[in-house]
């Protein structure tokens, strides 16, 4: 088991023949995925990396039967990739693009929710089933089959993370990199409760950083609902608080967003908190006895 | 990005919401002739830079003269303005906003965001506008009003008249406010509003809404499809090197410390300097050379940290997902070569071709100090920076 992909998933890509669709499709091949075809409007017919390419998705929904779908499209035309992968029958969607206008993603995740279909990102390096799938820009050689659930906000921190649960041998259920724009397709709580069902994974290491309450959020959900060992850091407790204009932001988060706090909330949820980036391996062997 | 409350009083006219007349100016002279255009006998001169406080900190006058306008333009432009939003240096003034004065008889508070946990943008709006308006969030979240926007349907009638009449308005008031929360809405989409602030919305003695201030962040992702904005964009308002590290997509923010740090990732950034600090060290700066760190954005991300003369060491913590660390490491060479890098320093690669990479960094000839692991990496750094404080 893992979660949102397996050995199983038929992929396609937006943004099949573009640079990075190309370069990113090559390495999941490499890797494994089960990539079965792509999309590039006007390129329908054609054929690139030995698969098939098609001019919508919901074509290539309907001849490759695809669970999920990458996405490599640039910024400004990623809501409309998104509206129309969630339109085709594709049940999850990741989306790699950074740069998406904030207004974009309110409707994008708004259309999602609403026809039930499952957005990870956008601004992510993705998810990965070591093993078994890879979607997304993540390096795949650090990642060692196991038993670690790892949720981040943050694309480089999550490889430091999958390193450390590599280095120690526990290796990793799934890899779930939700991104860290303000507006996510899914968030802590979305993955946390994935893993807490998930039989294969038996601790979790959640990755956050300063600003939004998102991680305030997690910590009262694994409080009431997550059992398994959970280890968290949360980038940025250095960080000086940003020039701020206006009070508008202030007071929507209530002076909430700060490591500190995140911490302590954590901390009150029963989760290993560690300062240090470099703590989080051994921080999971301490609290699992592993 | 920020915009002057001249530049959001001119879009709020644009939209036809009720602003003051008046003439954002640059010399003495001109401030005295904008009260001449604009007429009577009492204006408001108001120091345009970008943070709140400005009252309070002199920014703000009631001038009853052309020459009291004049005075008070030559006293502050080309000075600093300090507020309790800006750092000690404070924030250059290069305008002066001359407007008629407006009579007041209440002042009210209406503002817009983003909003993160309800991902959908939120109106706020209360009766007790003014300069504590945080306070108030704070110990009496009660009195702020919100109206929350659906995405697919936009903002409507009914949540306009609903918040006018919870605020206590009464007869035309309604019928204005309403039309402000559409007009305000309609642009909050129109233009990719982060964050729209109006503090205080005034009612004036006549009875009429009036924005008597006005604050807009856009959303940076955004720039692509507002040209019109992008050109109301002030660089004087920011820091220099952050300034130049945007040109070449670097996240850049200047700090207090002497430990110059680049890192890829704005995550690993973070992360990275959190464990400086934890070793005893004080980070100089954040910097995020970005997923794709070439030869190119080394040099330039060098330069720029070492532009800052407190940078006593640096780090370069780089985790190689796709980059290949050993071209990282030439990079590195290459920049400590052109560049002419005096202070020590340490690098730590980690992922693609790492071993490879370290290798080249140690033939070298360069003082370069390779680290093996993050936590070594980061007392290494606060060694070769004279040490813990």
């Amino acid at each position: 088991m893992s979660i949102l992909i397996d050995s199983n998933t038929k992929v396609i890509c937006q943004g099949f023949t573009g640079s990075q669709g190309t370069f990113h499709s090559q390495q999941a091949i490499e890797y494994g995925t089960k990539m079965v075809g792509g999309v590039t409007p006007g390129k329908g017919g054609q054929t690139h990396l030995g698969l098939p390419v098609f001019n919508t998705v919901l074509e290539a929904y309907e001849a490759t039967e695809a669970d999920a779908t990458v996405i490599y499209v640039p910024a400004a035309f990623c809501k409309d990739s998104i509206l129309e992968a969630a339109n085709s029958g594709v049940k999850l969607i990741v989306c790699i693009t950074e740069g998406i206008p904030t207004l974009d993603m309110l409707v994008a995740k708004e259309c999602c929710d609403q026809l039930g279909v499952r957005l990870i990102g956008p601004n992510c390096p993705g998810v990965i089933t070591p093993g078994q799938c890879k979607i997304g820009i993540m390096p795949g050689h650090i990642h060692l089959p196991g038993k670690v659930g790892i949720v981040s906000r943050s694309g480089t921190l999550t490889y430091e993370a999958v390193k450390q649960t590599t280095d120690f041998g526990f290796g990793q259920s799934s890899c779930v990199g939700i991104g860290g724009d303000p507006i996510p397709g899914s968030n802590f709580i979305d993955i946390l409760g994935m893993f807490q069902a998930d039989p294969q994974t038996e601790a979790i290491v959640m990755i956050g950083e300063i600003g939004g309450t998102a991680e305030e959020e997690a910590a009262a959900y694994i409080k009431a609902n997550v059992t398994k060992p959970v280890v968290a850091y949360i980038a940025g407790v250095t960080a000086p608080p940003g020039k701020r204009m206006g009070h508008a932001g202030a007071i929507i988060s209530g002076g909430k967003g700060t490591a500190d706090e995140k911490f302590a909330a954590l901390q009150d949820a029963g989760v290993k908190t560690v300062r240090s980036l470099a703590d989080i391996g051994s921080g999971l062997s301490e609290l699992t006895g592993w | 990005m920020n915009l002057h409350e001249y530049q959001a009083k001119e879009l709020f006219a644009e939209y036809g919401l009720p602003v003051s007349k008046g003439y954002a100016v640059d010399t003495p002279e001109d401030a005295a002739a904008a009260t001449a255009k604009i007429g009577g006998d009492k204006w408001v001169v108001k120091a345009q830079v970008h943070a709140g406080g400005r009252g309070k900190a002199g920014g703000v006058k009631l001038v009853n003269s052309a020459e009291e306008a004049s005075e008070f333009a030559a006293s502050w432009l080309g000075k600093n303005l300090v507020t309790y939003q800006t750092d000690a240096k404070g924030q250059p003034v290069t305008k002066i906003l001359v407007e008629s004065c407006t009579d007041i008889a209440q002042e009210l508070y209406l503002g817009a965001v983003v909003d993160r946990s309800t991902r959908r943008v939120v109106f706020m709006a209360s009766t007790e506008g003014g300069v504590e308006i945080e306070k108030v969030a704070e110990e009496t979240p009660e009195k702020i009003l919100r109206a929350i926007i659906d995405p697919l349907v936009g903002a409507q009638p009914y949540q306009g008249r609903d918040l006018a009449f919870r605020l206590g308005l009464e007869g035309v008031q309604i019928k204005q406010f309403t039309a402000l929360f559409l007009g305000l809405s309609k642009m909050f989409h129109d233009l990719d509003f982060a964050l729209l602030e109006i503090n205080p919305l005034v009612i004036t003695e006549k009875g009429d809404l009036h924005c008597l201030d006005g604050k807009i962040n856009i959303d940076s992702n955004a720039m692509y499809r507002q040209a019109k904005l992008k050109e109301m964009h002030d660089p004087s308002q920011e820091d220099e090197r952050e300034a130049d590290a945007a040109k070449w997509e670097l996240n850049y923010v200047a700090l207090d410390g002497n430990i110059g740090c680049m890192v890829n990732g704005a995550g690993l950034a973070m992360g990275t300097m959190d464990i400086v600090q934890l070793h005893g060290g004080s980070p100089a700066n954040f910097l995020d050379v970005g997923g794709g760190a070439t030869k190119e954005r080394v040099t330039e991300a060098f330069k720029i940290i070492l532009s800052d003369e407190n940078v006593a060491a640096v780090l370069v913590n780089i985790f190689g997902g796709i980059v290949r660390c050993d071209l990282i490491a030439e990079g590195v060479i290459g920049a400590v070569e052109e560049v002419g890098v005096k202070v020590p320093v340490v690098v730590r690669l980690e992922g693609n071709n790492a071993e490879i990479g370290r290798e080249v960094l140690g033939k070298s000839g360069f003082n370069i100090i390779a680290a093996t692991s993050l936590a070594d990496a980061a007392e290494k750094v606060v060694a070769a920076a004279g040490g813990s404080k």
